[in-house]
């Protein structure tokens, strides 16, 4: 059995049995007690400067972002930012319930249409779980109304998320995720940091290389 | 591409490297694509260096418990409805791959950039068994297209210039318009991107490789810029996750920790566009996501390395700053090393995985400058490891009678630091002597072997270190020369205008 080869040489190497209790116990304790390390002074700010650094991180990695009132105001900036693009008044979003909560309706001319991407779709809307301003950095899970497809598959992703989630750091959300799914995880968590990149041709940096060529972020509510 | 083994000629290999015109002119983009911006982006975070430190203890901790975390993570993937294949050589890992393809009926496969994949040579297996593996790294697909390996970790096509990429182009996509025009950067990756589209829905598998494996919670991560990655394993009904041992951490507080020195030490990023965490296989529910999840867990080597002198290169998480400031990989290249890990970690880990006699001229690659530990995020000793090597080649006595004669003094000053640099150039002075009339030196004791085919002028009673901040100074002196010239060259214009 490769299994018993593989643990069997490791244990060699290290001299140890695999069955000592303290080696038992150190790592028992470290994953459920998962101590954080030190984490940067960066984001640890009032939540308006926290947002003005989220802003600020996301424009250093290509991503623009916005803030509207209330989600009441989420579609005609939906609308405004295609244009801005050139696009056809087009999304495909997820069920999720605070994106089935906006009044889509309010902006006539946009069409929505709901669930996976296959690839024919230009511009999705997502909704981001946590935002963490040290990085600029999205967070976004996945799940029955949440498919990860539109992440990746259409040209533009505006990705859609509460003032108040918007952390300081990632440890913020670690635990905002266990507290919110338990042992289980999501399938998938995506660490989405501004627009997809190369720089694999005489590392001239392009966007759009096979994922989003534009992120764009709208912030509901008061930080 | 097969991993054809050309370390044993590295001396020719770097001859080689050193007089391609082609590759000299891409490597000179090295330095600026990675060095300035680490340099900023680490200045930036008052605590990068206290982060070194932790992402250090974290990746000892993992290795001195592994049995015991490789156990945890393995109950995690099981019950998030994954499976764990363990494979102790290369051969194991290509058969387990292969297995899973069949029995899926698999025609063709999306590959994520994988150096493992590359150490155990997986696409030729796959080829050789009917299945058409795809690269969709844009530099991946790159050398694909060309049946070469990359020649860096985290930039595989480093080596090439836009014309070369564009005659590739040509010749590969032959059913695309003949006069569409190529000329920039930007619409070669268009092109790929719309082949590669094609491809990413068509796959049966898709084969990722990992960047950490999360025992807390049986969790797989892959960091990558440009969305292939994730396409990879999103789209297909099948994901397979290739991965060696020491990617292991404990706890997504650890692999945070590493994460944020990882991107800024490999491309100057405060973070990579994508950092992905996946857990087994799509939920009950989900509207997308593979329907099967298997991690293939491989040793080749790697338990071995625990118990010896090499146990700190096992903390090496593949950003590659260590090459990107390195002088002899920034005049040589990845090829020359003659594996798939080139440049300092490459010089240490060669040796550990296909053997001394094999790759017992890459710990030689060196000038000691010491940089690569400098900029290593988890201070892996690499000058030290090397060090180890050479002692080794010394006690085998593999070494020409030449070199063997270098390493002599090199005990001596390993114990002895302090008399190194006097030494040294006490010694370049005598080789001067050595060089005589003819000029040129064949070989320098102190930097070992390789430097043998170098071309490597007599040292003008300085040391290499010294002589490279010289050559740093010359060159910097010309390029502001040459500046100064140009804008010259400009006001003339504009006065003739
Ligand atoms: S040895 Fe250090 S610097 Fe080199 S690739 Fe590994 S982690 Fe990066």
């Amino acid at each position: 059995m490769s299994r018993d080869l593989v643990l069997g040489a490791i244990r060699r190497s290290l001299g140890v049995s695999g069955a000592e209790a303290l080696r038992r116990t150190a790592i028992e304790d470290r994953l459920s007690r998962h101590p954080r390390g030190v984490v940067p002074e960066r984001g640890a700010l009032p939540p308006r400067k926290r947002l003005n650094l989220f802003r600020d991180m996301l424009a250093e990695a290509s991503g623009t972002m916005q803030e509207v009132a209330s989600p009441d105001e989420v579609p005609a900036a939906v609308a405004a930012y295609l244009r801005s693009k050139n696009l056809p008044l087009q999304i495909r979003r997820g069920s999720d319930p605070r994106l089935e909560a906006i009044p889509w309706q309010n902006e006539q001319a946009l069409e929505v249409s709901v669930g996976r991407s296959d690839g024919n779709q230009l511009a999705a809307v997502s909704h981001a779980f946590k935002a963490v301003a040290e990085t600029g950095t999205l967070v976004l899970t996945s799940g029955p109304d949440n498919p990860t497809t539109l992440n990746f598959l259409p040209e533009h992703h505006i990705v859609v998320v509460d003032a108040k989630d918007v952390t300081g750091d990632y440890e913020t959300v670690w635990d905002a995720l266990r507290k919110k799914v338990g042992k289980y995880f999501p399938r998938t968590v995506n660490w989405i940091t501004g627009a997809s990149r190369s720089a694999d041709i005489e590392q001239v940096l392009l966007h759009g290389a096979h994922g989003p060529k534009g992120l764009h972020v709208i912030v509901i509510g008061k930080p | 591409m097969t991993v054809q083994i050309t370390s044993p000629k590295f001396k020719k290999n770097a001859r080689a490297a050193l007089k391609d015109a082609q590759l000299q002119r891409a490597l000179g983009k090295v330095e600026a694509g990675f060095i300035g911006k680490r340099r900023a982006v680490a200045s930036r975070l008052p605590e990068f260096e206290v982060l070194r430190d932790l992402a250090r203890d974290i990746k000892d901790h993992t290795l001195a418990h592994l049995d015991l975390y490789l156990e945890a993570y393995e109950r995690r993937v099981t019950e998030e409805g994954g499976t764990v294949h363990w494979a102790a050589t290369a051969e194991d890992a290509r058969r387990i791959i292969l297995d899973i393809c069949k029995r899926r009926e698999a025609k063709t496969v999306t590959k994520g950039k994988s150096m493992i994949a590359e150490e155990i040579g997986l696409n030729d297996h796959l080829v050789e068994h009917g299945i058409a593996p795809v690269e969709t790294d844009l530099g991946e697909y790159i050398i694909q297209l060309r049946n070469e390996a990359p020649s860096h970790i985290i930039a595989p096509a480093i080596h090439l210039n836009r014309d070369q990429i564009e005659a590739d182009f040509r010749r590969s996509h032959a059913d695309l318009p003949a006069e569409r025009n190529l000329d920039e950067p930007a619409s070669l990756m268009a092109e790929a991107r719309a082949v590669l589209r094609a491809k990413f829905l068509a796959a049966d598998v898709g084969i990722t490789g990992a960047n950490f494996l999360i025992a807390e919670t049986g969790t797989s991560v892959i960091v990558t810029n440009e969305g292939n990655g994730d396409l990879t394993q999103i789209l297909p009904k099948t994901h397979i996750v290739l991965a060696s041992i020491e990617k292991l951490v404990p706890t997504l507080e650890d692999v945070t920790t590493i994460l944020r020195v990882l991107a800024r030490s490999a491309t100057g990023q405060e973070m990579s566009v994508y950092t992905t965490f996946s857990t087994g296989p799509r939920r009950a529910g989900d509207p997308d996501g593979p329907e099967e999840y298997h991690v293939v867990i491989l040793d080749n080597g790697r338990s071995s390395m625990i118990g010896g002198q090499f146990r700190e290169m096992l903390r090496c998480i593949r950003c590659g700053a260590c090459m990107n400031h390195c002088p002899v990989y920034g005049a040589v290249g990845g090829h020359a090393y003659g594996w798939v890990y080139p440049g300092p970690m490459g010089a240490v880990l060669t040796p550990s995985l296909i053997g001394i006699d094999k790759a017992g001229h890459l710990p030689n690659a060196s000038t000691f400058c010491g940089r690569c530990e400098e900029v290593c995020p988890v201070r892996i000793p690499l000058p030290k490891l090397m060090r180890y090597w050479r002692d080794r080649e010394f006690e085998r006595h593999l070494s020409p009678a030449t070199v063997r004669w270098g390493l002599g003094l090199w005990a001596l000053f390993a114990r002895r630091p302090w008399l190194y640099r006097p030494a040294t150039r006490l010694a370049m002075k005598t080789l001067a002597l050595f060089g005589g009339r003819r000029g040129r030196m064949h070989w320098l004791p102190l930097a070992g072997g390789w430097t043998r085919h170098r071309d490597f002028p007599v040292p003008e009673r300085d040391t290499f270190q010294a002589q490279w901040k010289k050559h740093r100074a010359e060159e910097a002196r010309k390029k502001a020369q040459a500046e100064a010239e140009a804008v010259e060259a400009g006001k003339a214009g504009e006065k003739a205008t």
